[in-house]
C-alpha cells in the first residue's frame, strides 16, 4: 500500500491537467467529478497509506519512494522521490482531507461562476504542489512545489481577473511571497556548497557532523530559511498579503490561505529542525517573529470590518503561535496545532463563505446581524470554530494545541516566562475579536435579509470540520508518541510555570475576552462607537485597522522608488548603447550621402584625388 | 639614331595625362570633358608605346592599337549620349544633370 | 632624332594647355587635332611608324571628325561661348591644377627615382605588329572586335529616333 504514495500527488496534478486542456468542453457535471474526484481519490489513498503505516510501522519510522533521477550534473543529482515519515504523514492526510472537504464545498459555492472548471484546474494543481511539497525528499523538490503553490495562489487570487482590484491582489501576493522565495533559493545555495547534498535526511545528517552550534554557516543557512518561510507563512514583516489575498474565492481562502499553504513555513522549519537547532539565535529570532506577529495581527484583526479580513489577520496571528512553538523547540505542539487550525480556520472561512453567498455577496459585518435563526447551520458550525480558535477549555481542539504551546513556550530550555505572556495576551486578544465578529454578525437586529440556505454540498463539509474541530483535540498523547518518531521532544528547563497553572490563565484569558466583546458589543453596543470617537481612540484605530502602518511603509520604502526608478529608466540607458550604435550609423549615412551631390565633375574629383592619394601611400610607404 | 632618356618620353606623356585631367575637372561642358577624356587615353597609349620601344618589341604598339579601338567605341557611344543629353537638358551643362543628387 | 622628339613633345603639350582653355568648341577641336598630329610624330621618333599613321588615320581622322559633326549638329555658336566664358572662373581651376600637380610631382619622383634605359632606336614596323596582333594577341583582337560591335549596337540604340508620322492628307 505504501507503494501508492506517488499517486497522491499525481492524480490531482493529472486532474489539473486534463481540467486545464479540456476544461472548455467539459460538461459542469464532469468538470465536478473530474475536479473533486481527484483529491477525494488522493484523501482515500492517504488515508490507506496512514492506516498501514501506523498499524505497522517501518523499521527505521521512514519510508521513501524514488521515482527517477531529476537531474545529474557533477555531482548534484536530485531525484523525484516522496520521503514518509510520522511529520509529512501527519501533514499529507490532514492536507489532502481537508481539500477534499473544501472541493466538494466549492462545488456548490462555484457553480454559477463561468469559469467553473478553471477553477478547479488552479486547485487542483495547488493540491497537487502542496502534496509534493510536503512529501519531498530534497529542497529542490520542496522548491518545486514551494513555487507552484505560490503560483495557484497567483492564479487563484486574481482568479476573477475582470476586477483590476483582484489582479493586484494576486500581484502583491506574488511579489511579496517572491522576496521570501529568494531567499530561500539563496539558503539552498549556501546549503548545497557547504554540504554538498540538497537531500533533507543527508543533509541533516552532514550538518550535525560538519557544522558547529552557533557557526556561522548554520546562522546564515537558517537565517535565509527563516526569510522564506516568513514570506509564504505571512508572518512579519512579509505578512502584508494576507488580508488583500482575502480579494479570491472563498474556497481559495480556505484552503490556501488558511489551511494549508501558508503553513509551508512551518513545515519547513520543522522539516529542518536540526539546522535551526544547530543555531540558536536564528531559533530565537523565530520565537520573537511568532510572538510579536501574533500580538500585532490580534490588534489588527480587532479593527476590521470584512468579515474575511478578520479571518486572515486571525490566521497570521495563529500562525505566528505555531512559529512561536518552533522557536522554542516545541516541534511537535507546532504541528499539532497546525493540524488543529485547519480544522476550526478552514471551516470559518467556509461558514463566512455561506454567510456571504447567502447575503448576495456582503462582507462588512456592520452590514449583517440577526443570523443566529436565519443561517442555523452556519451559525452553530462558525461558533464551534470560533470557540475553537479562541480556546474554549476543554471541549475544543483548538484549546489543547494552544495551551500546548503556551506551557512549552514557558517551561522550554529555548522559551522564556515573556513569550509565555505574549501567547496569554494573544489569547485575550483572540477571544476578544472573535466573539466580537460572533456577536456582530448572528446576533443583535437583521440589517440584511437572507436570500438562499445552503445545499447539502455544502453543508456536509461545515458539519465533519465541525466535529473535527471539538474532538482532533482528545488524541494529544498519542498524537505527541507519534509524532516523536520523527521531531525531537521538547528540552525542559527547570523553573517556569507548572502545566495547570499556565492553563489557568488561558481559561482566564479566554474569558476576559469573551466577557469584553460581550460587554462592547453586545451589551452597550454604543461603547464601541464612543471608543473610537476621541482622538487617542481614532489614530489607534486607523493605525490598526492599516495593519500597523506596514502597507504605508512599504509603499513608500520599496514601491514609490522603484516605480520612479522605473518611470526615469523609461528611455532604458542600457538599452541607450544599442540605440546610439543604430544613431551613430545614421549620422554617418547622412554625413556621407552630403557627398552625392549628383554633379559628374564632383565624382570625377574624388575619384581623381583618390588616384593620387593611393599613389602617394604607394610610393611612401 | 640617338638614343633618347626613356624618362623624358614618360613625362611628356604624364604631362599630356595630367593636362586632360585638368580639363576633365574644370570644364562644365560635356564636349570638354569628352575631349580632355580622349586626351588622358593617347596620354596612357604614348606611355604604352614608348615602354614598348624601350624593350624593343611591338606589345607595346599592340597594346595602343587596343586602346584606339576603346577610345572609338567610347567616343561614338559618348557622343550619342551627348545629343541625348542635349534632347533631354536643352543644355550641355553637366551640372544641370544631377537629379541623381542625395 | 632626339630634337624633334622634344619639339614635337613641345608641341603637344603646348597645344593641349590650349586646348582646355578654350571657349569655342571647334577651337578647341582644332587645337586637340594639332595635339594628335604632334603625338604622332612622337611615335615616328620612337621607331613605331605604323602607330604613328594609325594615330593619324583614325584618332585624328575618325574620332576628331566624330567630335566635329556633333558640334556642328548641336549648333553651339557665340551664345555657348559667352557661357563658357562666364562658366570658366579662374577660381575654378586651383583645384584641379593643384591635383594635377601633385599628380605631375610623384610622376616625375617615381621616374627620378626608377632606372634609365634609352630607346632602342629599331624601327618596329606593320609587319612585326601584324605578326605580334595576328599570334599572341589573337584573343584581343576579337575582344576589340565585338567591343566595337558593342559600341556600333549601343550608337545605333541611343541615337535612333522615331520619325514622326506624315500627316494623312
Amino acid at each position: 500500500m505504501l507503494e501508492l504514495l506517488w499517486l497522491v500527488p499525481a492524480i490531482p496534478f493529472a486532474g489539473a491537467l486534463v481540467l486545464a486542456v479540456l476544461g472548455a468542453r467539459m460538461s459542469h457535471k464532469s468538470s465536478t467529478i473530474m475536479g473533486v474526484g481527484t483529491v477525494a481519490a488522493s484523501a482515500i489513498i492517504s488515508i490507506l497509506i496512514a492506516a498501514e503505516f501506523l498499524s505497522s510501522p517501518p523499521a527505521t519510522g521512514m519510508y521513501t519512494q524514488t521515482l527517477w533521477t531529476w537531474i545529474d550534473v557533477g555531482s548534484f543529482h536530485p531525484q523525484i522521490a516522496f520521503y514518509l515519515d510520522a511529520l509529512s504523514l501527519v501533514m499529507m492526510l490532514v492536507v489532502t482531507f481537508v481539500s477534499f472537504l473544501i472541493h466538494l464545498y466549492s462545488a456548490e459555492f462555484m457553480r454559477t461562476d463561468e469559469g467553473y472548471s478553471r477553477f478547479f484546474a488552479y486547485m487542483n494543481l495547488f493540491v497537487a504542489c502542496m502534496v509534493t511539497l510536503l512529501l519531498a525528499d530534497n529542497l529542490l523538490l520542496l522548491y518545486l512545489g514551494w513555487e507552484g503553490v505560490g503560483l495557484c495562489s497567483y492564479l487563484l487570487i486574481g482568479f476573477w481577473y475582470q476586477d483590476p482590484v483582484n489582479g493586484r491582489a494576486g500581484r502583491k501576493a506574488f511579489i511579496v511571497t517572491r522576496v521570501g522565495d529568494t531567499a530561500l533559493a539563496i539558503g539552498l545555495f549556501l546549503l548545497f556548497h557547504s554540504l554538498g547534498t540538497l537531500r533533507i535526511q543527508d543533509l541533516l545528517h552532514e550538518a550535525q557532523v560538519q557544522w558547529s552550534t552557533g557557526s556561522a554557516y548554520a546562522i546564515a543557512a537558517t537565517a535565509l530559511l527563516l526569510g522564506g518561510a516568513v514570506g509564504k507563512s505571512a508572518q512579519l514583516p512579509l505578512q502584508t498579503w494576507l488580508p488583500d489575498a482575502m480579494a479570491g474565492p472563498t474556497p481559495t481562502s480556505a484552503l490556501i490561505h488558511a489551511a494549508t499553504m501558508v503553513t509551508a513555513g512551518v513545515y519547513l522549519i520543522a522539516r529542518t529542525h536540526v539546522l535551526f537547532e544547530l543555531a540558536p539565535p536564528v531559533q530565537f529570532a523565530v520565537a520573537a517573529i511568532g510572538a510579536a506577529t501574533l500580538l500585532m495581527a490580534g490588534f489588527s484583526a480587532l479593527t476590521q470590518n470584512d468579515i474575511k479580513r478578520v479571518l486572515a489577520y486571525s490566521t497570521v496571528s495563529q500562525i505566528g503561535y505555531m512559529f512561536l512553538a518552533l522557536g522554542v523547540g516545541a516541534w511537535g505542539a507546532a504541528i499539532f496545532h497546525f493540524m488543529t487550525h485547519a480544522f476550526f480556520k478552514a471551516l470559518l472561512f467556509l461558514a463566512a463563505g455561506i454567510i456571504i453567498e447567502s447575503l448576495h455577496h456582503e462582507h462588512n459585518i456592520f452590514h449583517m446581524g440577526g443570523l443566529r435563526k436565519e443561517l442555523p447551520i452556519a451559525f452553530w458550525t462558525f461558533v464551534i470554530a470560533g470557540c475553537s480558535l479562541a480556546g474554549l477549555p476543554l471541549i475544543t481542539a483548538g484549546y489543547y494545541s494552544k495551551d500546548l504551546i503556551l506551557w512549552s513556550a514557558s517551561i522550554s530550555a529555548a522559551g522564556s516566562t515573556a513569550l509565555w505572556a505574549a501567547g496569554i495576551a494573544g489569547v485575550v486578544l483572540t477571544s476578544l475579536y472573535t466573539f466580537r465578529l460572533i456577536f456582530l454578525v448572528f446576533f443583535g437586529p437583521v440589517r440584511t435579509p437572507v436570500s438562499g440556505r445552503p445545499g447539502l454540498a455544502m453543508t456536509i463539509p461545515v458539519c465533519v470540520l465541525a466535529v473535527l474541530s471539538i474532538v482532533a483535540g482528545f488524541d494529544k498523547a498519542p498524537f505527541a508518541r507519534f509524532i516523536a518518531t520523527a521531531l525531537p521532544t521538547l528540552t525542559e528547563a527547570v523553573g517556569g510555570i507548572a502545566e495547570t497553572l499556565s492553563s489557568i490563565v488561558a481559561a482566564l484569558a479566554f474569558l476576559c475576552g469573551l466577557l469584553g466583546a460581550w460587554f462592547v458589543y453586545q451589551r452597550n453596543p454604543t461603547l464601541a462607537t464612543a471608543m473610537v470617537e476621541n482622538l487617542a481612540g481614532r489614530a489607534l484605530h486607523r493605525f490598526w485597522f492599516s495593519d500597523w502602518g506596514m502597507d504605508w511603509l512599504y509603499d513608500r520604502l520599496f514601491v514609490r522608488p522603484v516605480v520612479w526608478i522605473a518611470r526615469v529608466n523609461k528611455a532604458d540607458v542600457v538599452d541607450s548603447i544599442y540605440v546610439g550604435l543604430a544613431n551613430l550609423a545614421t549620422f554617418c549615412y547622412r554625413v556621407l550621402s552630403l557627398t552625392e551631390t549628383g554633379k559628374l565633375r564632383w565624382y570625377a574629383a574624388w575619384i581623381a584625388s583618390g588616384t593620387v592619394a593611393f599613389v602617394a601611400i604607394v610610393m611612401f610607404l | 639614331m640617338e638614343m633618347v632618356p626613356i624618362r623624358d618620353g614618360f613625362i611628356l606623356a604624364g604631362a599630356l595625362f595630367a593636362l586632360g585631367l585638368i580639363g576633365v575637372l574644370v570644364r562644365r561642358n560635356v564636349i570638354f570633358i569628352l575631349m580632355s577624356l580622349e586626351v588622358m587615353l593617347n596620354a596612357a597609349g604614348l606611355a604604352f608605346v614608348v615602354a614598348g620601344a624601350r624593350w624593343g618589341q611591338p606589345d607595346g604598339q599592340v597594346v595602343f592599337l587596343f586602346i584606339l579601338a576603346m577610345a572609338a567605341a567610347e567616343v561614338s557611344v559618348g557622343l550619342a549620349l551627348v545629343l541625348e543629353l542635349y534632347h533631354q537638358y536643352q543644355s550641355l551643362d553637366t551640372d544641370a544633370a544631377s537629379r541623381m543628387k542625395g | 632624332m632626339t630634337i624633334v622628339f622634344y619639339v614635337a613633345g613641345a608641341v603637344a603639350t603646348v597645344s593641349t594647355a590650349l586646348m582646355i582653355t578654350r571657349l569655342h568648341a571647334v577651337h578647341a577641336l582644332l587645337y586637340l587635332i594639332v595635339s594628335l598630329l604632334a603625338v604622332s610624330v612622337v611615335f615616328y621618333t620612337l621607331g613605331a611608324p605604323f602607330i604613328a599613321a594609325l594615330e593619324v588615320i583614325i584618332y585624328a581622322g575618325a574620332i576628331m571628325v566624330l567630335f566635329v559633326f556633333v558640334v556642328m549638329l548641336l549648333n553651339l555658336g557665340e551664345q555657348a561661348a559667352r557661357a563658357e566664358r562666364a562658366l570658366l572662373k579662374p577660381s575654378m581651376w586651383t583645384g584641379p591644377l593643384i591635383l594635377a600637380a601633385i599628380l605631375m610631382a610623384e610622376f616625375v619622383c617615381l621616374l627620378t627615382a626608377g632606372s634609365s634605359g634609352r630607346f632602342g632606336g629599331a624601327m618596329i614596323g606593320p609587319r612585326g605588329v601584324g605578326a605580334s596582333l595576328f599570334g599572341p594577341y589573337l584573343i584581343g583582337v576579337e575582344l576589340a572586335s565585338m567591343l566595337l560591335l558593342g559600341g556600333l549596337v549601343g550608337a545605333y540604340h541611343l541615337g535612333y529616333r522615331k520619325t514622326p508620322k506624315p500627316e494623312v492628307g
